[in-house]
């Protein structure tokens, strides 16, 4: 078994009909899969399709009671499902094949400096001086493009944001030159700019010493970028394997098409308002947090999490706001529905400002907004059943008896595409897509005018998402409401909002209708954000990969505002038809 | 699968259901009825050895010791039972209001709770039975008041994280009120934590009440109780060890009922490792 003369013709790893069981639950079944030395493949599936499993099971760590219960896997000349030692094991890995995993704020030891861990390996698997180690591992650092490496290696992990955490995984990972690369969902937990500049690196990086990949992800449009071929998983069977342009182009299985339609979204239908006075008019909100500074012996720092954002939505009118994490646009919801409070700005409701209109006035008023929250695993009551949880949409609305109430519950959950006797089960019994139904019943149930969705399609799969956006347009046509659509994936938005905010630190860079900001992004942030969303669409031949080309704008970048340094001086113009973009002013540049 | 049946499926659940079980029996059967009368004394019959009168024999007032033992363990079972409701009621509605409402009232509590804790329970207990006095209502006061800050922080704590969870800023939007939010929300959402540790609290009273008795400061002789059984054994225990080692043994076997029962409760109830292994995880 430990024969480790290479076969020239054997690919790097081979895959023969692998089966992983839980118990008795197969979750992987009848996989054959081979990767050649250098190849990128990326391994495309939802939660649950068994995808990162394979990656385990490469490794040979398997979380238990999982077993791999039928098949081989063989990685460069060494039988790994039946390996002559645990050793050999464990010296395959981080040495010839390393893991990236999706978390980067658990992956590093918060305790460890970044250069200690970063030798850690290399002491272990090379017998390289510790001066030629650390040269090495600056060396990786520079490549990964970290600026100033020589300084970052007595740093600990906290002192990094989550991108240059994995850019510094990445380079600790790539710096014994493993043969094979398993990158488990490695950028799923970072913003969409971040996420292509993550993986921009760890592709050169790749490419560069000749490392093959495993690029594991849920999202097809990301990946696809990077893949020399592309492996579709559905529910633990491989469904379709092809060369990437192959397989978008001319998708052979039903799920790779149904996975393909769901990343293109089809063409964006934004749900524009009734003309007339807003429905929701913020004016010059700020919010401010404090952060305890060091045990609170110098106080409290202020953090400004929004500043004098100042948006209005119509009535049946889907407004998207729009920018990465931290931006404060969930913030901005938050302060609307006074779950956060505001620091400055007032928020008007149907004309009436909601902190003078008198406390009766602003609860009958408040009761005409509702909210459809990101998680839909935390958003529903696990102790309460289906059909209690939507009727409590109705528990301010006078007049109406418990029988009638139960029969709009049922009606609701009908209307959002659920089945009447879901009303007595409880949520633990439903999917993530069923849940997120739920929560848009017990929204919609009281016929709100406003509805303010955080992120309400982010937690789920892509072929879900599809369905939830459908469903919001539908429900729009038939009650009416509008909607504040908070979102961090402008083609998103693109799919339902007529008009978009975007965000960046907590001030509007760029206001505009969609359309005109999809055909000529101005302010830099905007266009960064564009240009980061991968997107496919329909080419010459069939489904392939969007490049977006941004139209040239007029005007040096140093003329925009540039939010990550507040204490420029600020104002948003109007460039014509609504379309608004936030300058530097210039009146006041000059003092 | 109901929950019980899960419950009782585990090796731990159904021993520890078992024991408890039996313990339960034997003390409720002990209220209303015993071989013997437990208080009577026969001085002719002193120290008689286990036999077909006396399944475990006579103590030093030739009492008969099975009889003890039963009214012993509805005695401390009941003060066990009894001195359960305080700490619960009072702490659920301490920790809940401390831990959703939060603000001086929360800060204050907690620095009044943290100093109580840096004493161990049965301390403060002893030191509150020496201003009560020794008697049963003593020992069930004292031991409530060493056992609320356990609770007031399990629920605070429980109230802290469920607060955070969207469902409750979903009430909060609909329009309900801040108290609806917790009762119906909120609380039972609670209750999993709170039930464990109520069961493994019974465990720690039953042997809070024995330590008492047999330092003399809890259930006044000639009372039984499993604690002062033990106590007035001590001095023939070397002449007499089965005296000693019978009521020794009750506290053990319901102890470890207790516990293990308690066990397999936090592992049913905790949705953390409920959801392990499951296949849905994967």
């Amino acid at each position: 078994m430990g024969n480790t003369t290479t076969d020239p013709r054997e690919p790097l790893l081979r895959i023969d009909d692998l089966e992983i069981s839980f118990g008795s639950a197969s979750v992987v079944r009848g996989v054959d899969l081979s990767l050649n030395e250098g190849e990128i493949l990326a391994l495309v599936g939802e939660s649950g399709s068994g995808k990162s499993m394979i990656g385990r099971s490469i490794l040979g760590l398997l979380p238990t009671p999982g077993r791999v219960s039928r098949g081989r896997i063989r990685f460069a000349g060494h039988e790994i499902t039946a390996p002559s030692s645990p050793e050999e094991l464990r010296l395959l890995r981080g040495r010839s094949i390393g893991l990236i995993f999706q978390e980067p704020l658990s992956s590093l030891n918060p305790t460890m400096r970044i250069g200690e861990q970063m030798f850690e390996a290399m002491r272990l698997h090379t017998d390289l001086s510790e001066a030629q180690i650390r040269d090495r591992a600056i060396e990786m650092l520079r490549q990964v493009r970290l600026d100033r490496p020589e300084t970052l290696l007595n740093r600990y992990p906290h002192e990094f944001s989550g991108g240059m955490r994995q850019r510094i995984m990445i380079a600790s990972v790539m710096m014994l030159k493993p043969r094979l690369l398993i990158a488990d969902e490695p950028t799923t937990a970072l913003d969409a700019v971040v996420q292509r500049e993550v993986l921009d690196i760890m592709e050169d990086v790749a490419r560069a010493s000749g490392t093959a990949v495993i690029l594991i992800s849920h999202d097809l449009a990301v990946v696809a970028r990077y893949a020399d071929r592309i492996a579709v998983m559905e529910k633990g069977d491989l469904v379709e394997t092809g060369a990437t342009r192959t397989v978008l182009a001319r998708p052979a299985h039903d799920y790779t098409r149904r996975l393909l339609a769901a990343a293109q979204l089809g063409t964006p239908s934004p749900v524009s308002g009734r003309p007339g006075a807003a429905l929701l008019k913020v004016d010059n909100l700020s919010v401010d947090f404090a952060e305890k500074t060091f045990l609170g012996l110098f106080g409290k720092r202020v953090h400004h999490a929004v500043r004098d954002v100042s948006l209005t939505v119509a009535p049946g009118e889907f407004v998207g706001l729009v920018g990465e994490s931290g931006s404060g646009k969930s913030t901005i919801g938050r302060a609307v529905c006074n779950l956060t409070p505001k620091a400055g700005g007032t928020v008007s409701f149907d004309g009436r400002d909601l902190d003078t209109c008198g406390a009766g006035e602003e609860q009958r008023l408040r009761r005409r907004i509702r909210v459809v929250f990101q998680d839909p695993f935390s958003s529903l009551n696990p102790r309460m059943r289906i059909g209690r949880i939507v009727r409590e949409g109705l528990r301010h609305e006078p007049g109406l008896s418990a029988a009638e109430r139960q029969k709009a519950a049922e009606d609701m959950l009908e209307a959002v595409g659920l089945s009447r006797d879901m009303a007595g089960r409880f949520p633990h019994a439903l999917s993530g897509g069923q849940r997120q139904r739920v929560a848009i019943a017990r929204a919609l149930i009281a016929k709100p005018d406003l509805i303010i969705a955080d992120e309400p399609v982010s937690a789920l799969d892509v072929t879900i998402q599809a369905q939830i956006l459908a469903l919001l347009k539908r429900l729009q046509a038939e009650y009416g409401f509008a909607c504040l659509f908070i979102s961090h994936d402008l083609h998103i938005v693109e799919q339902l909002c007529a008009r978009l905010y975007v965000l960046h630190k907590g001030r509007l860079v760029e206001e505009a209708p969609t359309p005109a900001i999809f055909a000529a992004p101005r302010h830099p942030y905007t266009r960064r954000l564009m240009s980061a969303s991968p997107r496919l669409e329909q080419g010459d031949d069939g489904l392939q990969l969007a490049e977006t080309e941004l139209p040239e704008i007029g005007g040096a970048e140093a003329d925009y505002y540039d939010a990550t340094r507040p204490e420029d001086p600020y104002r948003l113009i109007d460039t014509g038809q609504g379309h608004h973009v936030a300058l530097r002013s210039e009146e006041r540049r000059a003092g | 699968m109901t929950f019980v049946s899960r419950l009782l499926g585990k090796t731990n659940g159904l021993i520890g259901a078992v024991m408890l079980g039996l313990v339960l029996v034997v003390a409720f059967l002990g209220a209303v009825w015993t071989p013997y009368d437990p208080l009577k004394s026969d001085l002719l019959n002193r120290f008689a050895a286990p036999g077909l009168a006396h399944p475990f024999g006579t103590d030093m007032f030739g009492r008969d010791v099975l009889s003890r033992l039963m009214r012993g363990a509805w005695v401390s079972v009941s003060i066990g039972l009894s001195t359960l409701v305080i700490p619960v009621v009072l702490g659920t509605v301490l920790g809940a209001a401390a831990g959703y409402f939060r603000g001086w009232f929360d800060r204050l509590l907690m620095m009044v709770l943290d100093a109580l804790m840096a004493f161990p329970g049965l301390l403060i207990a002893l030191g509150l039975m020496a201003v009560i006095g020794a008697n049963r209502y003593g020992v069930i006061l004292a031991l409530s008041f060493a056992y609320l800050p356990a609770v007031t922080r399990v629920v605070r704590g429980s109230v802290l994280s469920i607060s955070q969870n969207e469902f409750v800023e979903a009430s909060a939007v609909m329009g309900n009120s801040r108290l609806y939010t917790l009762i119906v929300h909120i609380l039972p959402n609670c209750l999993a934590p709170l039930i464990v540790l109520s069961t493994m609290m019974f465990g720690w009273v039953l042997l809070a009440e024995s330590a008492l008795s047999f330092l003399g400061l809890g259930v006044p002789p000639p009372e039984p109780s499993w604690g002062n059984i033990l106590s007035e054994a001590k001095a023939h225990l070397m002449r007499y060890p089965l005296l000693g080692l019978l009521p020794g043994i009750c506290i053990s076997i319901a102890l470890l009922g207790v516990n293990l029962l308690g066990d397999a409760l936090r592992d049913e109830l905790d949705p953390k490792s409920a959801s392990a292994p499951s296949k849905e995880a994967i």
